[in-house]
């Protein structure tokens, strides 16, 4: 076992964890304020996969080409559309059903994920799409006789450092801005917040818009890593960032990222060291380990559980 | 508020029980129902529509020339998303309510072996055109046919060719866990082990995921000078694509579960599909009695890629059995069958005793820059 290669599985690692962290956020946070898991959350990244790829489509169809302008471009279009998505999931699957048993809003959003599912395969087809390579290149470090390197392409690094950039922007907000503010009120006690004249509906469709837009990034950056994608790519990404969410304390937002580069850290180096058969299995065998510890992940608060 | 929500809810449902009870259930007079069941959807949904086109152009082509001793075929179009449990519900579907008389189908070797119980147990006639798992006629199910090869046959083929014209000593052989993917895997690893060789690695990916960066560095630090991968389209392409991106320029082989343009477009480019092989049967856009259809393909606008003319064929050796036979019934068509060569647009097909092809012909393509395939040297 050489250093580079454990270094190249630390960066993979590393690069599927910020992927998992960003779309962990809208988890994380839509459970913070309303104790409840959006299930359609990872419906929502593909869509911003496929809204990517046609905003792409038409911005150099119109004759746009100069990349980071491009990029830019598709990157606000993506963000502004998916938060759309995000802001009618809201309004469709969970405010009427706001006083009902908490069963139904989550059954209703697992209905949203499946109409979002069929209603993009049955407008853009089943089949798998293709975009072309944005951005090109890599850096590496090599060996002194070249036969063994470490590399970290140009989109690896832009997801980490949009990544610690979006993590910390939002952390920012709910820290220091009013709306923030209004979020922790909502989030402690939804009624008395609602009594101190926070319009908490406005504050809870500011949450999905939010967790919305990450996984927009999400969404983009990842199709611009892999280059395909299809209408199914939300389902297993989804469940692995739902656990991300949970290993790093459901509801704190350190946590989601925390949780989602232990978990693509695991991944990573269990299928480069041990058996990519198990690695799913180790992922979640860790998951159950720190729950039973930990009931409340790495940087959940411990409090009493309202489900 | 609530007690007008449910009643809602209750209607929606009435109305969906509504439309499921107004599809037309039982078979018409006249007519010869015939099920065809593959991925409509899913990932792989590309393999359904080649299983879809072919036996509707067959249907077409049969009917037009006076159907099955002047009843005309009529297709019944399932899909089972390539998922297993999804196939059993069809299969009991086409047999219970829509009484079909055989079945094209299924493509995934993994919805096909449990489908064809139930066919089996029916005594109706089961014909796949895709799915190459020994399995799928190994369980003696008299009823049980394909009119494709074998992942033994075609897993032998990969590693003959891995071996003997690539000569690659050091060979990854990685899978996706399906029944397909694992079962072509295998069977080109015993191949290799009885040419001598031991593969570097043998592993498992997960359908579904898109970032398999991780295995890649693996193969890459076991130096692989060749990677055989059994699975289908959607991963090959990530897998190839993530190979290249890392710098491992090694070959990738893989079998039938590529041959589409999709393979292509997963991939990300056709920069990316350069130094793929994979193994199928000869082209038979090439046979001659095929060449005719092959332009009513085209001319409606359709490549008649991969499975798309096995499809056709497979209709029409059903068809072959119902008129010489004159009958519907599984075991009498499945008896002609096991006895009687019929001609198809692939040439002339005949059965072994198990329901496999007597000849297959597995040979290798090569996939180049431009995004097409050739036969290889």
């Amino acid at each position: 076992m050489n250093g580079y290669i454990v270094a190249q599985q630390v960066i993979n690692g590393l690069v599927l964890g910020a992927i998992y962290g960003l779309i962990a956020v809208g988890y994380t946070m839509v459970y913070g304020i309303m104790g409840m898991i959006n299930f359609a959350h990872g419906e929502i990244y593909m869509v911003s996969a496929y809204l990517a790829a046609i905003f792409l489509a038409l911005l150099t169809g119109a004759g746009l080409h100069a990349p980071p302008i491009l990029l830019v471009a598709i990157l606000l279009l993506t963000i502004l559309f998916t938060a759309l998505y995000g802001w009618s999931v809201e309004r469709v699957a969970y405010r009427p059903l706001r006083d009902a048993s908490r069963l139904a809003p989550l059954i209703s959003a697992i209905g949203i994920s499946l109409v979002l599912q069929n209603y993009v395969r049955i407008s853009q087809g089943a089949r798998n799409q293709g975009i072309p390579t944005l951005i090109e290149g890599h850096l590496r470090w090599a060996s002194a006789d070249g036969s063994a390197f470490v590399q970290v392409t140009h989109v690896q690094i832009l997801i980490m450092v949009v990544a610690v950039l979006g993590m910390g922007a939002l952390a920012w907000v709910m820290r220091f801005t009013s709306l923030g503010r209004a979020c922790r009120a909502t989030q402690q006690d939804r009624i008395m917040a609602e009594l101190l004249g926070i319009n908490t509906d406005h504050v809870i469709s500011t949450v999905f818009v939010m967790g919305a837009a990450m996984a927009a990034v999400a969404g983009l950056l990842v199709t611009l890593n892999y280059g395909s994608f299809d209408f199914f790519i939300g389902f297993v990404i989804g469940i692995k960032a739902f656990t991300a969410a949970v290993l790093g304390g459901i509801g704190s937002l350190p946590g989601a990222m925390l949780g989602g580069v232990v978990l693509g850290l695991c991944e990573s180096l269990f299928s480069g060291f041990v058996n990519t058969d198990y690695k799913d299995v180790f992922a979640f065998g860790i998951l159950i380990l720190v729950l039973v510890l930990r009931p409340s992940g790495f940087l959940g608060h411990p409090e009493v559980e309202k489900v | 508020m609530s007690g007008r929500r449910w009643s809602v809810v209750a209607a929606i449902l009435v109305a969906c029980g509504v439309v499921i009870s107004a599809v037309p259930a039982g078979s018409a007079g006249g007519v010869v129902r015939i099920g065809v069941a593959g991925p409509l959807t899913g990932s792989y949904a590309a393999f359904g529509e080649q299983l879809w086109r072919g036996a509707e152009q067959a249907a077409k082509d049969i009917n037009a020339a006076g159907g099955i001793d002047g009843r005309m075929i009529e297709l019944v179009k399932t899909d089972d998303a390539c998922e297993p449990k999804q196939a059993v519900n069809v299969a009991h579907r086409l047999v219970d309510a829509e009484k079909v008389k055989a079945v094209i189908g299924h493509f995934c070797s993994s919805s096909t072996i449990p489908a064809t119980e139930i066919y089996a147990e029916a005594g109706i006639l089961a014909m796949t055109p895709g799915s190459t798992n020994p399995k799928v006629t190994e369980r003696n199910l008299p009823t049980v046919f394909r009119t494709c090869g074998r992942d033994d046959q075609q897993g032998g083929a990969g590693a003959e060719y891995v071996v003997q014209k690539l000569k690659a000593k050091r060979i990854a052989i990685i899978h996706d866990k399906d029944t397909y993917g694992q079962g072509l895997a295998d069977a080109m690893r015993a191949r290799l082990h009885a040419l001598g060789l031991k593969e570097v690695l043998y592993e498992g990916l997960t359908r579904g995921e898109k970032d398999f960066n991780a295995l890649v560095t693996k193969i890459k630090s076991q130096t692989a000078d060749a990677v055989y991968f059994g699975g289908l389209h959607a991963e090959a392409g990530v897998l190839v694509r993530q190979m290249r991106e890392q710098g491992l320029q090694a070959p990738l082989i893989s079998g039938d579960g590529i041959v589409s343009q999709e393979f292509v477009a997963s991939a990300g480019g056709p920069r990316f599909v350069e130094n793929v092989y994979m193994t199928f049967g000869r082209d038979a856009r090439k046979i001659y009695t095929g060449r005719k259809v092959v332009e009513s393909f085209r001319k409606a606008g359709y490549e008649p890629e991969g499975y798309t003319l096995y499809s056709y064929a497979t209709l029409q050796s059903i068809a072959a059995a119902m008129t010489a036979t004159r009958s519907e019934q599984g075991d009498l068509l499945a008896q002609w069958l096991h006895s009687n060569k019929v001609d198809t647009i692939m040439g002339s097909k005949a059965w072994d005793a198990k329901g496999d092809l007597q000849v297959t012909d597995y040979v290798m393509y090569r996939w180049s820059s431009d995004g097409t395939y050739q036969e290889a040297e």
